[in-house]
């Protein structure tokens, strides 16, 4: 196991480097200058564009100014913005409000999707499981902004049941975008459970475990789910990743000062420095995130050895 | 002989003195409460030289309180940290400041704040934002030298040959003098941008803990930022101006877009927004919403759409008048915005002192059969193309405009969207416009001059169509140098009159602004430079 | 060619693709969303059997007018006719949805296929730049990608609907890779492969002739649900002011254009809404469908 997770952090640093090089990349090499457009319905003054072209190093060759970045980020520096803050700092604040709504989310997702999805597998073809499948394929096919813009009309405006943007990302406030934001992922869970059970109902060690009189709450609640939720769970986990980097849409709508208001604001106005920051940290995570799931995936199913 | 322009200031401020100005708590008001407004992320450090930007302005308005300030009613510049600016040949301008007025962390405002502040940000090194605004003082040449090709440009920008402008000179404790390179009758109406304000000594000492922790002479203190959440300030009682805050605490909240901000002003959660979105505009739904917390004024703003004469078709003058007679103003300004724009018929915005209505004459009126003849001039059939970027709820009056000149001459007529401002005037900026383009334009400083020279005349600073006529140019000049304000608007009036054959951009509408605040507030008014009038906010 | 043979001869024995036809004809869900996803492909196709009217006609006069006899769907608020639009509009969703779900397939398989059947350092290499483009996450990857093609502005309409299908496929074929390595992996083992290769099969003959037809059951499931799926980024693109744009209409640039007048002009927003979710919907329930008959688990 251990030989293991050195190779998959090994096999990390290509990856790390690909990924924050081709964003970087993207970024800065885009034809014409970033800073343009900086000062309004004017041309910025050229001495403004000269010192920012220095301060970011647009002046040296691509690879030259990657390097710079990596070393830079190495020592821990994440560089600053054209506005003078550290982008370190900035992540740093706006990284746990995303974490929280991504768990918040999480959350919902986990405990609706797989109750609907376990309800209904276990009744094949019933009122409630065809329920839960023209729910879920609805889900499935609306726009998470329709869903976001749609609530905060409903109930925010004109209802007045939730307040309409979230004023301070307490994990209560977040519940409303949470639930928005989980909720394409809640039919996909919900499916992903709904088949699984299906699939090990039928399997020999249900039939055994019910042959030997054990009572079927047993069965269902540890025999089949801890079998049925490893696919879950992987989804899950990935899930989350996804959550922390897609909830552009999310955040935009109800306010929530998270990273991706941050990165869709710093992609608008060409904060480059930004935009490569946030997305090595997502990348760090995103990475960090599939080492565990396949880690956790050894843990509930024995059948797996990692050497 | 320019004295007799400054009159109108000095009579203001007197009328202010006796209006509102001693700092007496209006009944029935709660002066300890505090307030929060709409804001955008500033996108610049918070230094009054390298902010040009909206989100960065709102806070530094309130922390810095600059030489002249134009007043709520009609936007006409005030005294404010000046005692007085004399000059008698609108070249050589004497400044007296007020004295006794200090920062927030205690040391004096001199002549010195004005003159270091002034002198840092036009050092070409520092690379500010702001510099172009002092290139009129003398000697700016010297501390900001032109790159020889361009910023982008391998060459470096030759070292400037002094660190001062020679232009500045501090007389004594409170006063000094500034030496323009040129007569320019208007100088004095311009300084009341906040890139003039001073900066005291800790900000010379210490750039990075300023910026981290502004100090101004306003009538706010800075108290707290969090990035991207909000800035909060607070009322600063030692504040010796006569626009004192009848509130206390400012807090500046960063909303990611307006529609959310608009739901949290419908919901009381917000007090001011001063600008509300397109889909609180769209069929009058904040009337409904709002109700008596509408707030709304006409603001300094005029709509126009730009030609690019430096590219095919659009060097055509018949093209040009075909193009402005086939938008059927009175219909947009009444379905897309619901009547809020006033169609507009002249280059100046009608707040202008001065301002005189139809100077664009028949060519900014709806008429499709002379539109067509003109086209028939013309000789041009091919595609006409309008760009604007989309981020700023420009989209929808593009199109629309797009769409009347496609059904008026019948060719092919097509917007053109930019997805972010930076893009879209980045293109600008280069010259590289392939089509007519939007150019929304914020008086600077109110003066019929500031919508005139730097948009129109030869090489001025945003004259990104490269138009050029030398009668114009002339004319501009004559009103520069004329003797008096009143002789000045009568020449400036006769080179606005020149635009109308050549169309060098059409004037579209001006804006009436529709704020809107929280039933906590008492009052609330819209400044004409379209942000909240710190000024008047009482709390109920 | 397969299903043909099933059709035509139902006594011989049946192939995968032969039982999962068979099994598909008799489900409902099956033939409702096909002749949906026909009328929506007729739509794209043919958009002038549908209305004459002209979607490109724009009269401010009749703005945010409602549904009528004349109009079904009523007017936007620029008084474009909202039926005529998103007839009109099928065309650019779909062609997104269609070529992008293409390219991620052909692309995906390709290097999973080979990905798979060489395994060693190629195997590598290839899952190591996989996880790159799988590491940003999609909306941000697709933001990130369509600014800098974006800027340099003035794009045509193909040039648009390209660059929205280009981020679109940068962005997900390592799903369709990942899918059909795993199973090229597994057919490799298999027996007909091994028998294959002792009767002294060349690997491009292996690839093609064997093992290609066994393993792409899972990516044409993939794919479906794909389509869907990017039918639906597209809209979100737009949504973002990135995707498509005019003079391109499609589904998505109309609920942009619509979102603000939600509340005065309803209609403006739910006739495209309402043809995206359905359309959305039907790939999602013929790639339930497809599944379903193709994994012999789920039947």
């Amino acid at each position: 196991m251990g030989f293991y997770v050195l190779r998959r952090l090994l096999q990390m640093v290509p990856v790390f480097l690909g990924t924050t090089f081709l964003i970087y990349a993207l970024v800065w090499a885009v034809p014409g200058d970033p800073f343009e457009g900086k000062c309004g319905e004017r041309d910025c003054p050229a001495a403004y564009v000269s010192a920012m072209r220095d301060k970011f190093n647009l002046d040296d060759p691509l690879l030259v100014q990657y390097g710079k970045y990596l070393g830079n980020l190495a020592r821990g520096d994440f560089g600053e913005t054209s506005a003078g803050l550290a982008v370190g700092e900035r992540i740093a604040t706006a990284f746990p409000v995303t974490l929280r709504l991504a768990l918040v989310a999480l959350l919902i997702e986990a405990v609706i999707g797989i109750t609907a999805g376990v309800v209904s597998g276990l009744r094949n073809r019933g009122f409630l499981d065809s329920l839960v499948l023209v729910s879920t394929l609805f889900l499935i096919s609306i726009p998470v902004f329709v869903t976001g813009y749609v609530v905060q009309l409903v109930f925010g405006l004109q209802l007045g049941l939730i307040s309409p943007t979230v004023t301070s990302p307490t994990w209560g406030n977040l519940i409303v975008p949470g639930f928005v934001l989980a909720s394409l992922s809640m039919a996909y869970v919900a499916r992903l459970s709904r088949a699984s059970i299906a699939e090990n109902r039928r399997a020999d060690y249900v039939r055994t475990a019910l042959a030997k009189g054990l009572p079927q709450k047993r069965v269902v609640g540890v025999h089949m789910l801890r079998n049925s939720l490893i696919p879950v769970i992987t989804f899950l986990g990935t899930d989350l990743g996804a959550f922390l980097g897609g909830a552009i849409v999310t955040e935009g709508i109800f306010n929530v000062p998270g990273v991706g208001g941050l990165v869709y604001r710093s992609i608008l106005t060409k904060d480059g420095a930004m935009v490569t920051g946030v997305v090595t940290v997502l990348v760090l995570v995103y990475l960090l995130m599939t080492l565990l799931v396949d880690m956790l995936y050894a843990v509930l199913d024995p059948r797996i050895r990692y050497d | 002989m320019s004295r007799a322009r400054l009159v109108p200031a000095a009579v203001a401020v007197a009328l202010i003195a006796t209006g509102c100005g001693t700092p007496e708590t209006p009944a029935g008001s709660n002066s300890d409460a505090g307030i929060t407004i709409f804001n955008t992320e500033p996108e610049n450090p918070l230094v009054p030289g390298n902010t040009t930007e909206v989100g960065g302005s709102r806070v530094l308005d309130a922390l810095f309180t600059g030489l002249v300030e134009y007043r709520n009613e009609d936007a006409q510049p005030v005294n404010a940290m000046a005692e007085s600016i004399e000059t008698k040949d609108s070249k050589l301008f004497t400044v007296k400041i007020k004295k006794g007025w200090k920062f927030h962390d205690g040391s004096p405002v001199s002549a010195k704040s004005f003159v270091d502040a002034w002198n840092w940000t036009a050092y070409g090194p520092n690379g500010t934002q702001g510099a172009s605004f002092f290139s009129q003082i003398e000697g700016f040449a010297d501390v900001n030298p032109k790159d020889p090709d361009g910023p982008d440009g391998p060459e470096k920008a030759p070292a400037p040959k002094a660190e001062k402008l020679s232009g500045l000179k501090v007389v004594d404790e409170t006063t000094f003098t500034i030496t323009l390179s040129e007569p320019f009758a208007v100088f004095p109406v311009t300084i009341g941008y906040e890139v003039f304000a001073p900066l005291p000594e800790a900000f010379f000492k210490d750039q990075k803990a300023f910026e981290a922790n502004p100090i101004g002479n306003g009538p706010f203190k800075f108290v707290s930022r969090t990035v991207g959440t909000d800035i909060k300030l607070t009322r600063n009682d030692d504040y010796q101006g006569d626009d004192k805050p009848k509130f206390k605490d400012l807090t500046l909240k960063v909303y990611q877009s307006r529609e959310s901000a608009y739901a949290d002003l419908v919901a009381n959660n917000l007090d001011f927004m001063e600008e509300l979105p397109p889909n609180a505009l769209a069929g009058q739904k904040y009337e409904t919403d709002l109700g008596d917390r509408v707030v709304q004024r006409e603001t300094l703003n005029l709509q126009t759409i730009a030609f690019p004469l430096y590219a095919k078709p659009y060097d055509n003058a018949a093209l040009r008048r075909a193009i402005s007679m086939a938008i059927n103003r009175e219909e947009i300004t009444q379905r897309i915005f619901e009547g809020t724009r006033k169609p507009a018929e002249s280059w100046v915005h009608p707040l202008m002192k001065g301002y005189q209505a139809g100077q664009c004459g028949v060519y900014c009126k709806y008429d499709p059969q002379k539109a067509k003849e003109e086209l028939a001039k013309s000789g041009y059939t091919g595609e006409i193309l309008l760009l604007s970027n989309t981020d700023g709820g420009h989209q929808e009056w593009a199109e629309a405009v797009a769409n009347s000149i496609k059904n008026a001459l019948g060719v092919d007529a097509k917007f053109v969207p930019s997805t972010s401002f930076g893009e879209f005037r980045q293109k600008v900026n280069a010259h590289e416009m392939n089509g007519m383009y939007r150019a929304g334009w914020i008086a600077d400083y109110p003066s019929i001059e500031n919508w005139l020279t730097p948009l129109y005349r030869t090489g001025a600073s945003s004259n990104d169509g490269l138009y050029s006529n030398p009668k114009f140019d002339a004319k501009l000049a004559e009103a520069d140098k004329a003797p008096s304000e009143e002789q000045a608007i009568r020449l400036y009036l006769e080179a606005e009159k020149m635009l109308a054959e050549d169309m060098p951009a059409i004037p579209l509408w001006s804006q009436t602004t529709i704020a809107g605040k929280s039933n906590r507030l008492k009052v609330a008014n819209l400044h004409p430079f379209r942000k909240l009038d710190l000024d008047s906010v009482e709390v109920a | 060619m397969t299903d043909q043979i099933a059709v035509l001869a139902p006594d011989k024995p049946r192939g995968l693709f032969g039982d999962a036809w068979h099994a598909l004809r008799s489900r409902p869900l099956f033939w409702v969303s096909t002749s949906l996803i026909l009328l929506v492909v007729l739509m794209a196709v043919f958009p002038s059997l549908f209305t004459a009217a002209d979607p490109g006609l724009a009269q401010l006069s009749r703005s945010r007018q409602p549904p009528s006899s004349d109009a079904w769907f009523g007017f936007d608020n620029q008084g474009y006719d909202i039926y005529a639009r998103v007839i009109h509009g099928a065309r650019a969703s779909i062609v997104v949805g269609v070529l992008a779900t293409a390219g991620v397939v052909v692309l995906g398989s390709t290097i999973g296929i080979l990905a798979g059947f060489y395994g060693r350092w190629l195997d590598a290499v290839v899952s190591r730049i996989a996880d790159i483009f799988v590491g940003v996450p999609f909306v941000l990857g697709a933001i990130v990608i369509l600014t800098t093609l974006n800027a340099s502005g003035g794009a045509g309409p193909v040039r648009i609907v390209a660059q929205v299908v280009l981020s679109l496929v940068v962005l997900s074929w390592p799903v369709s890779m990942r899918i059909m390595r795993s199973t090229a992996i597994a057919a490799k083992q298999q027996d007909y492969v091994k028998a294959a290769r002792a009767l002294g099969a060349s690997p491009r003959r292996i690839i093609f002739k064997h093992m290609l037809p066994n393993c792409v059951a899972p990516v044409l499931v993939y794919s479906t649900i794909a389509l869907g799926a990017f039918i639906g980024v597209e809209a979100t693109l737009s949504y973002l002011g990135i995707g498509l744009r005019q003079p391109v209409v499609s589904w998505g640039v109309m609920i942009n254009s619509a979102k603000d007048y939600l509340r005065v002009a309803p209609h403006a927003l739910l006739f495209p809404a309402g043809f995206l979710t359905a359309t959305v919907l039907a790939f999602v329930m013929l790639g339930d469908a497809v599944r379903e008959a193709l994994d012999p688990k789920l039947r």
